[in-house]
């Protein structure tokens, strides 16, 4: 019983595991370097709940000062994933376009693939 | 003049940040790749200066410089802090960043495509605004936004060298270097969670009293940080990422790239145990101090290893960093001062040396295209001022007396017999056997092999290349004697930071 | 020159080979420019070193501090009796080999004659720089200097069998060094808390027998320079340099410096008395034993004449360490007369080896037969050489092993007398054969000459700097056995310094 309240009362934190976990398996274990950057994109994203979940407070509002309420929400831990999720961002881009390349340079996508043509050489 | 000092003074470090990232903006709207290097060049020359100028107050005083961003006093707002350990790494960094520019331009122009020059330049400068950054900042997830600036500048860096295996070196870098970032910033939010605070000095105040509800949040926080920080280090085992990277990179931004990237990382290391956890937290708690040490001489001897056999003189240099980071995080993880001033002089000296050596073989790639032994082979008649430099860096990275290399593990063996290590000693010296042995083969093959057809062609480079590459030969030599800019500030960070050493 | 402080004269004698070794460069294009600059600075650096005897018997003891390294340690110099002999015997001996290198290396068509110069040089600097040194740090940086400035000379001819030695000169020189002679410069810095050498030791009472006689052996054998077996095996493999350099390097400066540096740890590091009154040392008598008597055996067996030559050198090294492990005044100073007697004398017969290969191209002792009579003075200095090699009056040789001998008596260390005694055999039935051979079969006759070429054998004396060399160096052995005034009272002097 104590085990299920916490897992309820932790719930966000159950999901930011495996979100994290999940992301990090698929890094290591697609050969595909698109899905590979999707796992990325997939770890990352746990980190921005992992920061907002403090940050919401129950019936809190967004911090904008006003004599009729009196509980805000941490508006910092938001900037924060702001700007994480700007660099998340800068970061699928540049895999991407990393990977068009390699895709031009290689013609495949696959990473054993890659490896198999550059060992030919 | 004097006025005009006085009213910029205060704003040093700020305008080091600055300076670099307008550059940038600047060099991304040029489009020839010789006015890109002469604006990136301006605006690098005076980042040293601004770091002496501000290192020399800190020490001065003995008080650190603190900057506050848009006036909010320190744990509310961003601060930016000068203290005795960053303002020395900065003085590295920036010093190395200006004594290369002189080899960039003709470097640049044969190794990347015109229209890219300027870009390269772009990138170049926003990578440095990065390890600047992080170096200069007092908050922690300030320190991640300049992580990933200096990270994501420096894997497109990496991706416009020639062969395409660059592309898959940055791709790979990218994957490992974000993961590294994610989980610092883990880190860092668990570490927020349990103190509501970001600030580096903040931190350390909180933590005492947050330790006593959170503990095991806490110690999750330090595993996150560490690891994260390890995986940028490259330290072993979490280096896979590393010989790619500085093998296929064009070779101004290996140069670049060696001489600072990992140091600043070093830093953000060094910070973290030091400064915000503290030594009694750190290391009384979690076996990070055995971990350091046995992953640091794993580092040592495994990667010399793989530079005895390697036969790309870029791939050499690369695994020879990684051994040579194994000495700073020794040092780390043996927390005396002794030990700690061997990290932070070697941080200072393997950039030197390191710098020096990729240079010559920037050289060496721009008259014969390639770095490999077989086109190498004979280089010594033909490029001899080159090879003379190769030689007496080569020195400095065996540790030789007398030049920058001994200084350090001078200290780091000291630091080892403090910490009671008498094995560690010899193992340091019987790592340096190693490096003996790799720096030797590659001299046999620069001296004794009949020239390559396309070493016959090749001579000395041109004075721009000459110069930058004879200042780091020298002081390579000249900090082995004078060491009153390398140790004496090491050892008054190492002071501070181990201020609180309980063992 | 009494005008000159000893001050002065240090940083003159510390100076001038750099001097040449930076000038030498820029008359590559004028071969006697270039080889006037190397006899310039030679007979400048003698002079230098010449004029700091009288001043250093007179107790002028000049020092010189070049940089603080680290706080407590220096780059810094100090002129005391046992470094100026060693820096006498390399600066004087050096005039003669640069006479001789300029026969050597011009009469063979060596290549890369400049490089050679500069190289020989920037070696003679670090030789004087570790006779000068005031403390370890400075010895090491000289040490390790004289170590990478030899290379290049090892590996001059650049074939693989030179690539090879080379290989194994770099790794076991810098290795042992940096494995064993660096940790235990640490370890005297942990536990004396300074480096400077100190007329007594800094030793004393700090650490118990057990870690002095760790220390010691890490000190023995990380001056790898000295070739105690089993660290000997660079110094055959180095004589695939040119003559001149085993001469000058593997006879004397470079194998001096490993025996000059034992000497000095033993006397100023640990102290005589301190050594001998923990019996912490008394293993390093049966190492240089067997080294003197395993050599020997080994050089029995070698026909190449450089090869005997240099088991022979690494035999006598051990003398000199067993002089110093023996730990009486009288054996110290000795060890000190056979740096120098030793130098002279092994000089005189690398220079007549060098001599032989170029006038008659002959490498082997077996094919030495009757070449006395065509080349007599080169094989009178060998004869001469040899008598010293082996310790018979009226040569240096003698003065070393009687000293050796009266130590060894006074402390009854009877091993240490049947080494010396059994060894003066095994000397001779190296040495001897060589002569004999040389001498015993028919001068040449006119048809012999004149008619049927036999290859190779219608050769007389080498060219005449080389012959002039040999004979002053013969001279110089004979001559110190008469008048070992120089080396005596500086020897003395270092004991009067030490046991006041």
């Amino acid at each position: 019983m104590e085990a299920l309240e916490r897992f309820a009362t932790h719930y966000n934190y159950v999901v930011t595991v495996f979100l994290m976990l999940s992301g990090l398996f698929i890094v290591i274990a697609r050969g595909n370097l698109v899905k590979k950057l999707i796992g990325l994109g997939l770890f990352q994203t746990s980190v921005y709940l992992l920061y907002l979940t403090p940050a919401k407070i129950l019936g809190g509002t967004p911090p904008i000062y006003d004599h009729h309420f009196k509980v805000y929400s941490n508006p910092l831990p938001h900037v924060l994933m702001l700007t994480a999720i700007v660099v998340g961002v800068a970061t699928l881009a540049l895999g991407l376009a990393l990977v068009v390349r390699i895709s031009e340079a290689y013609g495949t996508i696959e990473e054993d693939e890659i490896f198999e043509k550059d060992g030919q050489e | 003049m004097i006025a005009m000092l006085e009213s910029v003074g205060p704003h040093l470090p700020i305008l080091i940040v600055i300076i670099p990232l307008l550059g940038s903006l600047l060099v991304a709207f040029t489009r020839s790749g010789n006015l890109a290097w002469l604006i990136a060049s301006l605006s690098v020359l005076p980042l040293p200066v601004a770091a002496v100028l501000m290192t020399m107050s800190v020490l001065r005083t003995g008080q650190p410089l603190v900057y506050e961003m848009g006036n909010w006093p320190a744990p509310y707002g961003i601060v930016y802090k000068v203290d005795a350990l960053s303002g020395f790494v900065l003085c590295v960094v920036a010093a190395i960043a200006a004594v290369i520019m002189p080899f960039a331009r003709k470097s640049v122009a044969t190794e990347i495509p015109s229209h890219q020059q300027s870009w390269f330049y772009a990138l170049y400068l926003l990578c440095l605004c990065g390890l600047l950054g992080i170096v200069i900042t007092g908050d922690a997830f300030n320190a991640f936004v300049f992580l990933e600036i200096s990270s994501l500048s420096s894997y497109a860096l990496i991706a416009l060298g020639r062969h395409r295996r660059a592309l898959l070196a940055a791709y790979q870098y990218l994957i490992m270097g974000t993961i590294g970032a994610t989980l610092y910033v883990i880190g860092v939010g668990l570490l927020y969670l349990t103190t509501g605070s970001l600030n580096f000095d903040d931190l350390a105040v909180r933590l005492a009293e947050a330790d006593k509800t959170y503990h095991a949040s806490l110690m999750a926080a330090l595993g996150f940080m560490v690891v994260g920080i390890c995986l940028k280090i490259a330290l072993f085992p979490l280096h896979v990422w590393l010989p790619n990277a500085y093998a296929y990179a064009p070779s101004f931004a290996t140069t670049f790239l060696a001489g600072t990237a990992t140091k600043v990382a070093l830093y953000l290391l060094i910070r973290v145990l030091f400064s915000v956890f503290g030594v009694a937290m750190v290391y009384d708690r979690l076996p990070i101090s055995d971990v350091l040490v046995v992953l640091s001489v794993a580092a040592m001897f495994i990667a010399s290893v793989s530079a005895i056999f390697e036969n790309n003189a870029k791939r050499m240099l690369a695994y020879s960093s990684l051994a040579q980071i194994g000495y700073i995080t020794l040092g780390i993880g043996l927390a005396n001062i002794h030990g700690l001033t061997g990290a932070l002089v070697h941080i200072a000296n393997h950039a030197v040396i390191k710098t020096a050596l990729f240079l010559a073989l920037g050289a060496v790639v721009y008259r014969i295209g390639s770095a490999h032994y077989s086109d190498m082979a004979g280089l010594g008649r033909r490029m001899p001022l080159t090879m003379g430099a190769v030689v007496i860096a080569g020195l400095g990275l065996m540790g030789t007396p007398g030049t920058a290399g001994f200084i350090s593990k001078w200290y780091l063996a000291l630091g080892a017999i403090d910490a009671g290590l008498w094995s560690v000693v010899f193992l340091i010296v019987a790592s340096s056997l190693l490096s003996v042995i790799y720096v030797g083969r590659l001299t046999e093959v620069i001296f004794f092999r009949e020239p390559s057809p396309r070493a016959m062609a090749a001579r000395d480079p041109p004075l721009s290349m000459l110069v930058p590459l004879y200042v780091l030969a020298a002081a390579t030599i000249y900090l082995g004697f004078d060491t009153r800019a390398t140790a004496e500030i090491a050892a008054t960070a190492a002071g501070f930071l181990v201020g609180g050493l309980t063992r | 020159m009494t005008s000159f402080t000893p001050e002065f004269l240090l940083a003159a004698a510390l100076v001038i080979p750099w001097i040449a070794a930076a000038t030498i460069p820029l008359a590559h294009a004028a071969p006697n420019v270039r080889e006037a600059v190397t006899l310039l600075a030679a007979g400048a650096l003698a002079v230098v070193t010449w004029s700091l005897y009288p001043a250093v018997l007179a107790g002028a003891r000049p020092e010189l501090q070049l940089a603080q390294v680290v706080p407590g340690l220096d780059v810094a110099f100090r002129v005391e009796p046992l470094g100026l002999l060693f820096a006498l015997v390399a600066s004087t001996l050096w005039i003669v080999n640069s006479i001789y290198s300029i026969g050597y290396m011009r009469a063979n068509e060596e290549p890369r004659q400049t490089q050679f110069y500069v190289c020989f040089a920037v070696a003679i600097a670090s030789a004087m720089a570790l006779a000068f040194s005031k403390n370890l740090f400075t010895l090491f940086i000289a040490y390790e200097v004289l170590t990478l400035s030899t290379y290049p000379l090892v590996t001059h001819k650049g074939n693989a069998e030179a690539i090879k030695a080379g290989r194994v000169y770099l790794v076991l020189l810098i290795g042992t060094s940096m494995v064993l002679f660096l940790p235990a410069i640490l370890a005297t810095w942990v536990y004396a808390g300074t480096l400077d050498f100190t007329a007594g030791g800094i030793l004393a009472g700090k650490i118990g027998p057990l870690a002095l006689g760790g220390l010691l052996a890490l000190f023995v054998f990380g001056i790898g320079k000295a070739a105690v077996m089993p660290v000997h095996f660079w110094l055959p493999a180095a004589m695939v340099a040119p003559t001149p350099v085993s001469a000058l390097l593997h006879a004397v400066a470079v194998v001096k410096a490993g025996v000059f540096s034992i000497l000095k740890v033993i006397v100023y590091i640990f102290g005589i008395d301190t050594l001998a009154g923990s019996s912490a040392g008394d293993w390093l008598v049966y190492v240089a034993g067997t080294t003197v008597l395993a050599a020997s055996v080994v050089a029995l067996r070698q026909d190449n004449l450089k090869k005997r030559l240099a088991y022979s050198t690494v035999s006598q090294l051990s003398y000199v360490v067993l002089a110093a492990a023996i730990l009486t005044p009288i054996s110290a100073i000795g060890a000190a007369i056979h740096i120098a007697g030793h130098a002279v004398a092994k000089i005189t017969l690398f220079f007549a080896a060098g001599a032989i290969y170029t006038a008659a191209h002959k490498t082997e002792i077996s094919e030495l037969d009757g070449i006395g009579w065509r080349m007599p003075w080169t094989m009178t200095a060998f004869a001469i050489g040899s008598l010293a090699m082996i310790g018979l009056p009226p040569t240096a040789g003698f003065l070393g092993k009687w000293f050796l001998l009266q130590g060894s008596m006074q402390t009854e260390q009877w091993v240490a007398v049947a080494v010396v005694v059994a060894s003066t055999i095994l000397n001779a039935s190296y040495f001897l054969p060589i002569i004999v051979r040389a001498f015993s079969t028919a001068p040449p006759t006119e048809a012999d000459t004149a008619g049927t070429h036999h290859h190779g054998d219608d050769h007389g004396e080498a060219p005449w700097p080389m012959v002039l060399a040999l004979s002053v160096t013969a001279a110089m052995t004979v001559l110190m056995f008469f008048a070992p005034d120089v080396p005596l009272s500086l020897a003395k002097a270092m004991i009067a310094e030490v046991k006041p």
